[in-house]
C-alpha cells in the first residue's frame, strides 16, 4: 500500500490504531464471480464455475453506494475472472462515477484491444493482470495452458492504447522464484509496475501448497531480492520475512479484519482474502445493517481486533517483527494461529508442521472448481517420467 | 516542499479526508496516495485551511499553541508534497 505517514503533534504508533480497527476497511476485495475460463492450481477462491446466488446487477450497484458512503476509497475487484461477468464495465464505470476507485485482477481474457481502449480513457481505474511464470511453460503448468500468451497479449493491448502504468502481479512459487529477475524485466519493458505476493495454502493451493510454495533458502533469497527493490509491490504480504532483517515496506502486520476484508461473489464477508472458510465468515451483506453493520459490530471481526497473543512465539525475540506471520497460512496447515507461521524463518514452523497429520488440516472443499478438476504435475517430475 | 505559514491553501479538490479514532485517511482521487493525518488537531487544522487567508490563520483558529507551530508546518509541508493540500 502507498501510504505516507504524516506527522504532527505526538500521537501512538500508527500500527498500533490499524490493530483497533477503522471506521471502514483501507483494503478491501470485491470477489464478482466465481466463474473463470482457467483453472489455477493454486487459486484462493478455488474458483470455475458461477454461483447462482451471485449478487445481481441492482444489487452490486446497492453495495457501490453503500461503499461511497463509508468512504472505502477503493476496491480491489478481483473473482474468479470478474471480466466474465456480462456487467462487468457497467460496474466499473458505476463504481469509478461514486467514488469508488477500481483496481481490479484479471487473467486477461477479456482484454482485447476495444477493451484496452476504453480504459485508457477512464481515470481511477488500475488494471492488474496476473501471470505465474515468466515463460509460458512455468506460467502454463500453474495457470493452463495458452494462459501466458493470452496474458501478454492483454499487456500487449493495455501498452499499444496507451493505458501507461497497469501492474503485473505474480504469486511466488518454487518454480517461478528464479525468474524474478525476468518479471522483473517483462515488467520494465511495458512500463508497469511489478506486484509479487505470497503463496497461501488456501483454496486450491490447500492441495497444492506443499509442493509449490518456496523452499527456506528460496525465502531468504526472495528478502534479498525484495528489500534491493522496493519499487516492486508487495500486497504487504511478505511481513513474516521480516524477522530476517529490516522490515519490507508496508504496515507489516495482519491487516484481517482489521484494515482488511473481502467480500466473495455471494455477498459472503470474510475476515481477508486469503481466508474463505465458515470459521472466518463475518456475515452476509443481504442480512439487515448490510455491509457497515457487519464491519462494525461483527463479532469475529472485532475479536480479530484485539491484541494477538504470541502463544508459541512469546519466547522468540523476532515476534515484534513477524507479529507470527499470516493467519490464513497458519489455519489451512493446520496449526494454531497463536504460533509460527509454516513459513517461519527460524524453521519453527516446519517443525510444527511436521506434527500435524494431513487429514487434520481445515478442509476447503471443492469451492467451485469444475467437476473436471485441474491436476498439477510438478515440472521435475514430467521430466522424470519422461526419461523413465 | 516548504510551507509558506502566510499563504493560502486548501484540501486539494481531489482528496477526500475520512474521518478515524486516530485523525482521518486522506486519499487522493488523482495520484491514488493514502496519507494518514495523525491527530484530530492537524484534521481540524485541515479542515479550516480553506477559510482562511493563510495557514497561520488556520493554525491560530484551531488554537495550536505558537510552540507546535513548527511542527506542524512540517506536517503540512508532507500533505502538500503528497498534494493532499495546494496553494490558491
Amino acid at each position: 500500500m502507498p501510504a505516507d505517514q504524516t506527522m504532527s503533534a505526538p500521537a501512538a504508533p500508527l500500527t498500533g490504531q490499524f490493530k483497533a480497527g477503522l471506521s471502514a476497511p483501507i483494503c478491501l476485495t470485491w470477489e464478482l464471480t466465481y466463474a473463470c475460463n482457467l483453472q489455477c492450481v493454486h487459486c484462493l477462491s478455488a474458483s470455475g464455475r458461477r454461483d447462482p446466488r451471485e449478487l445481481s446487477t441492482q444489487e452490486c450497484m446497492r453495495m457501490v453506494d453503500e461503499l461511497e458512503r463509508m468512504q472505502v476509497f477503493y476496491v480491489n475487484i478481483g473473482g474468479g475472472e470478474p471480466t466474465l461477468r456480462p456487467d462487468f464495465w457497467d460496474l466499473l464505470d458505476y463504481s469509478v462515477a461514486h467514488h469508488v476507485g477500481v483496481k481490479f485482477s484479471t487473467n486477461g481474457v477479456r482484454l482485447d484491444k476495444q477493451a484496452a481502449r476504453r480504459l485508457a480513457g477512464t481515470d481511477y481505474v488500475d488494471v492488474q493482470i496476473s501471470i505465474d511464470g515468466a515463460t509460458a511453460d512455468v506460467n502454463d503448468g500453474v495457470r493452463g495452458i495458452g494462459s501466458f500468451a493470452m496474458a501478454r497479449r492483454a499487456m500487449d493491448n493495455l501498452a499499444e492504447a496507451g493505458f501507461g502504468e497497469f501492474k503485473i502481479s505474480m504469486v511466488v512459487t518454487r518454480h517461478n522464484v528464479s525468474q524474478l529477475d525476468k518479471f522483473k524485466r517483462i515488467a520494465d519493458a511495458y512500463g508497469a509496475r511489478l506486484r509479487v505476493t505470497r503463496l497461501r495454502p488456501s483454496g486450491r493451493a490447500a492441495d497444492t501448497w506443499d509442493d509449490l510454495h518456496p523452499t527456506a533458502a528460496q525465502q531468504h533469497l526472495l528478502y534479498d531480492w525484495l528489500s534491493a527493490r522496493p519499487d516492486v509491490l508487495t500486497g504487504d504480504s511478505f511481513f513474516h520475512l521480516s524477522a530476517l532483517g529490516a522490515p519490507l515496506p508496508g504496515l507489516n502486520l495482519c491487516g484481517a479484519g482489521r484494515v482488511v476484508c473481502l467480500i466473495d461473489p455471494v455477498g459472503d464477508v470474510y475476515a481477508c482474502p486469503f481466508v474463505l472458510h465458515e470459521e472466518f465468515k463475518a456475515g452476509n451483506v443481504r442480512e439487515p445493517g448490510g455491509f457497515t453493520r457487519l464491519w462494525r459490530e461483527s463479532e469475529l471481526l472485532l475479536r480479530l481486533r484485539e491484541p494477538a497473543a504470541a502463544g508459541a512465539c512469546a519466547s522468540c525475540g523476532q515476534f515484534d517483527a513477524c507479529q507470527g506471520g499470516c493467519m490464513a497460512a497458519k489455519f489451512f496447515t493446520g496449526l494454531p494461529l497463536d504460533g509460527p507461521d509454516p513459513e517461519c524463518v527460524f524453521g519453527h514452523g516446519e517443525r510444527e508442521l511436521a506434527k500435524v497429520c494431513l487429514p487434520e488440516r481445515p478442509q476447503s472443499g471443492p469451492g467451485h472448481s469444475r467437476r473436471s478438476a485441474p491436476v498439477f504435475v510438478p515440472l521435475g517430475r514430467i521430466a522424470v517420467r519422461a526419461a523413465s | 516542499m516548504a510551507i509558506d505559514l502566510n499563504r493560502a491553501y486548501q484540501l486539494n479538490p481531489a482528496a477526500a479526508l475520512r474521518p478515524e479514532p486516530f485523525g482521518a485517511l486522506v486519499y487522493h482521487f488523482g495520484n491514488r496516495r493514502l496519507s494518514f493525518l495523525k491527530t484530530r488537531e492537524l484534521v481540524t487544522v485541515v479542515r479550516l485551511l480553506a477559510s482562511h487567508d493563510s495557514a497561520a490563520g488556520a493554525l491560530d483558529a484551531a488554537g495550536v499553541p505558537a510552540g507546535q507551530w513548527p511542527r506542524y508546518a512540517a506536517a503540512l509541508a508532507a500533505l502538500a508534497d503528497s498534494e493532499v493540500i495546494d496553494a490558491r
